[in-house]
């Protein structure tokens, strides 16, 4: 709930209503590095919105952030902090090219571009929209994206000028009891291309259908960029979760082990998966920038197409 | 009644404990456990992984805090995956990537804490899995047969266990029944120069069965022996003065394993009664509770007064979680939505556990063990005089007075 004075939250303690001054007392307290811009982002969640609460959103953010920036000039214990400006606009291109460039005129360290989340059909009416606003902001400032973290999604995202993710992804894969197995070593040696080759051939055989699975607060489907470690085919798999990787996880332990913790529940699942789910994860962002420094991004965009369902 | 000593190990077993210090008032002794994945120092607390798995610690953390002992449990492991896949995984210690010991319990255990799924003949014992509803018959041999694939440096012997609240012609039965089992586990016994094999001496609460069940099981001729059926529900003046009874008829130059204890207060003075290894899922139990122990009792970290206390759970504690993290941050964790907290607090209570087991050790070592046990009485209950009458009553059976 988004008024001009404040944004309502619910949290463990009940309705919290966020104003700005509220807001930066927070932020003097946690002291961060950057911090997001308190901002109105509310359209993102509804259906079919009206215009006029489009541009109210974009409006109400600027005035947030102004405040924000008043508020931080004042405070000495934030003088080292920087604030990251919030693009809004939902799909409505005019609004989002003007949230764009009032919100360049601001002194932010960089941009954060609300809105985005959802499904990776609407993403792909998106990226239109995302391409136009990055043109808008400066070359010099770190565009960061809220919302998507799959493989796929992070390319094309990469390709319109977005930096930073959040890397929710590995987090949501590991909820559901599953190990990221894609490849994304777009210039692998010749025996190994042949080794993957053979395994991605194999979990293609089996994934003719993707599972829906229902884990705590997980609703997602399985994708094809990773493998569910409770299916029986692995229980005598004393191979590591990915051949190569040098992670605790598969430094340490089997496929069979990991099968066995999910399904005697026990905890310790989730704290190997989660080891692995990263280090591949940060993996795959080390060889996009990689790939970025030698031009090879359209290698590494069609492995990992050949790769998503 | 009692079966005769079969001639089924001709070869005597192995000796595998060495005494290094034993007190000279008390039946204190700190040794060495020599066994296939390494030497433990004793007196020794063996943490609880009922399932190839210490609950959310991986086992390097596990390494760190010098652990070099710990559980595996036959009956869950038996299920769940199975002895051949875990023979196919390299034993337990390759399946779980443990490379220090591990002691098997028989799933004996589990004929009292799943009683409603079980039932007891000369022949085994038959479980009804909750998981499949199969039928399974857990034999000695078959309890052997097990822990031979699962490969733990001890494996227990399958006894007849019954709860220590039961009374009458059951506990006797189960007493006789048990040595005849232990005989036929030693029969079954298929790596006795790579796998320990333990008696367990049963008898309940009953002086006399469980004299004889020494006198009996003593004649065989196993590297260690456990003292069971106790730290149920019974009180604690009849749990101390069966273990004092099991110490003083057990030979000096073999470990003794009381099982399922415990407590702090219980592991300190067990030790002055003459035990040696210990196993109980207390301290890793009640950290997924959210309960952190010190050498005052226990800090229920989720209660209000922890909210800004910015000290760490012990600072005289060496364990990661008191190196890094604030009473306050892992009162704000066990509020949160993930299991972050269990994590650290696990990892605290085990360390907790070992430490206390090592300054017992030390002491000993060092000739000064009544002074030590007066000092942790003093710092648990705030006085040596205010300690509980049974624990007073048991050390000073054994020389040890507290003020």
């Amino acid at each position: 709930m988004v008024c001009w004075q404040s944004v309502s939250v619910w949290s463990v303690a009940g309705r919290v209503e966020m104003t700005v001054s509220k807001f930066m007392a927070i932020q003097q307290a946690l002291q961060p590095d950057w911090f997001q811009c308190l901002s109105d982002g509310e359209v993102s969640c509804k259906e079919a919105t009206s215009i006029k609460r489009v541009r109210k959103s974009v409006d109400r953010s600027l005035l947030f952030l102004d405040n924000c920036l008043r508020l931080q000039e004042e405070s000495e214990v934030l003088q080292k902090s920087v604030i990251i400006g919030v693009i809004e606009g939902g799909d409505v291109m005019e609004e989002r090219l003007r949230s764009a460039r009032e919100t360049a005129k601001r002194p932010v360290g960089g941009f954060l571009l609300d809105g985005f989340q959802g499904n990776p059909t609407t993403l792909e009416t998106r990226l239109r929209l995302l391409s136009s606003v990055t043109a808008e902001l400066p070359e010099d400032k770190p565009r960061l994206i809220s919302g998507v973290s799959r493989p796929d999604e992070v390319l094309e995202c990469i390709e319109r000028g977005v930096d930073l993710f959040e890397s929710f992804f590995p987090y949501q894969v590991t909820e559901r009891g599953c190990a990221l197995t894609f490849s994304f070593d777009y210039q692998p040696n010749p025996e190994e291309t042949l080794l993957q080759q053979n395994g991605t051939q194999e979990e293609i055989k089996c994934m003719d259908q993707i599972k829906k699975m229902e884990t705590t607060g997980c609703n997602q489907e399985i994708t094809s960029f990773e493998i569910n470690l409770k299916e029986k085919k692995y229980q005598e798999d004393f191979n590591p979760l990915v051949r190569g990787c040098s992670c605790y996880c598969c430094k340490n332990h089997t496929r069979a082990y990991i099968h066995h913790l999910l399904v005697t529940n026990e905890l310790l699942a989730g704290v190997l998966l989660m080891m692995h789910n990263f280090e591949h994860y940060f993996g795959f962002f080390h060889y996009i920038r990689e790939a970025l420094k030698s031009d090879k991004l359209t290698q590494l965009k069609e492995l990992i197409h050949r790769q998503a369902s | 009644m009692a079966g005769a000593a079969t001639q089924a190990s001709l070869e005597s077993a192995p000796r595998i404990m060495r005494l290094v210090a034993e007190c000279s008032r008390s039946r204190a002794r700190a040794g060495e456990l020599r066994l296939p994945h390494g030497t433990v120092a004793t007196p020794v607390f063996m943490p609880v992984g009922t399932q190839a798995t210490m609950k959310g610690i991986t086992t390097e953390q596990l390494d760190a805090l010098g652990c070099r002992i710990c559980l595996g449990n036959t009956y869950h492991l038996g299920l769940r995956p199975g002895p051949e896949l875990i023979q196919k995984a390299n034993g337990l210690h390759g399946f779980m990537n443990w490379p220090h010991n591990l002691l098997t319990d028989s799933g004996g255990f589990q004929m009292v804490s799943l009683v409603s799924l079980s039932e007891v003949t000369e022949e085994g014992v038959r479980f009804r899995s909750p998981y499949d509803g199969n039928e399974t018959l857990l034999s000695p041999e078959k309890s052997v047969q097990i822990q031979n694939a699962l490969g733990s440096d001890i494996i227990m012997q399958l006894d007849d266990v019954v709860s220590s609240t039961v009374t009458g012609p059951r506990v006797e039965e189960a007493m006789y029944r048990s040595i005849r089992w232990l005989d036929r586990c030693i029969a079954a016994h298929q790596r006795p120069d790579k796998q320990y094999l333990f008696a367990i001496i049963q008898g309940g609460l009953d002086a006399d069965l469980r004299a004889t069940c020494l006198e009996e099981m003593t004649k065989r001729d196993v590297p260690g022996f456990a003292i069971g059926g106790l730290s149920g529900g019974e009180s604690k003046s009849q749990f101390w003065r069966m273990v004092a009874l099991s110490t003083s008829r057990l030979p000096k130059d073999k470990p003794r394993y009381l099982m399922g204890v415990g407590y702090a207060t219980d592991l300190v003075v067990c030790v002055a009664l003459g035990c040696d290894m210990f196993d109980c899922v207390f301290p890793t139990r009640t950290a997924r509770f959210g309960s952190a122990l010190v050498p005052t009792g226990n800090l229920q970290l989720r209660k209000k007064v922890f909210e800004k206390d910015f000290g760490p759970i012990d600072p005289e504690c060496t364990c990661p979680t008191c190196q890094k993290h604030s009473r306050a941050f892992l009162h704000a964790l066990l509020h949160s939505d993930n299991t972050a907290a269990l994590h650290h607090l696990t990892v605290h209570n085990i360390a907790y556990q070992l430490q206390l087991m090592s300054a017992v050790r030390t002491s000993i070592v060092e000739k000064r063990f009544p002074d030590f046990v007066r000092d942790f009485m003093g710092t648990m209950y705030g006085d040596p005089t205010l300690c509980p009458t049974w624990a007073t009553d048991a050390l000073a059976s054994v020389g040890i007075t507290l003020g």
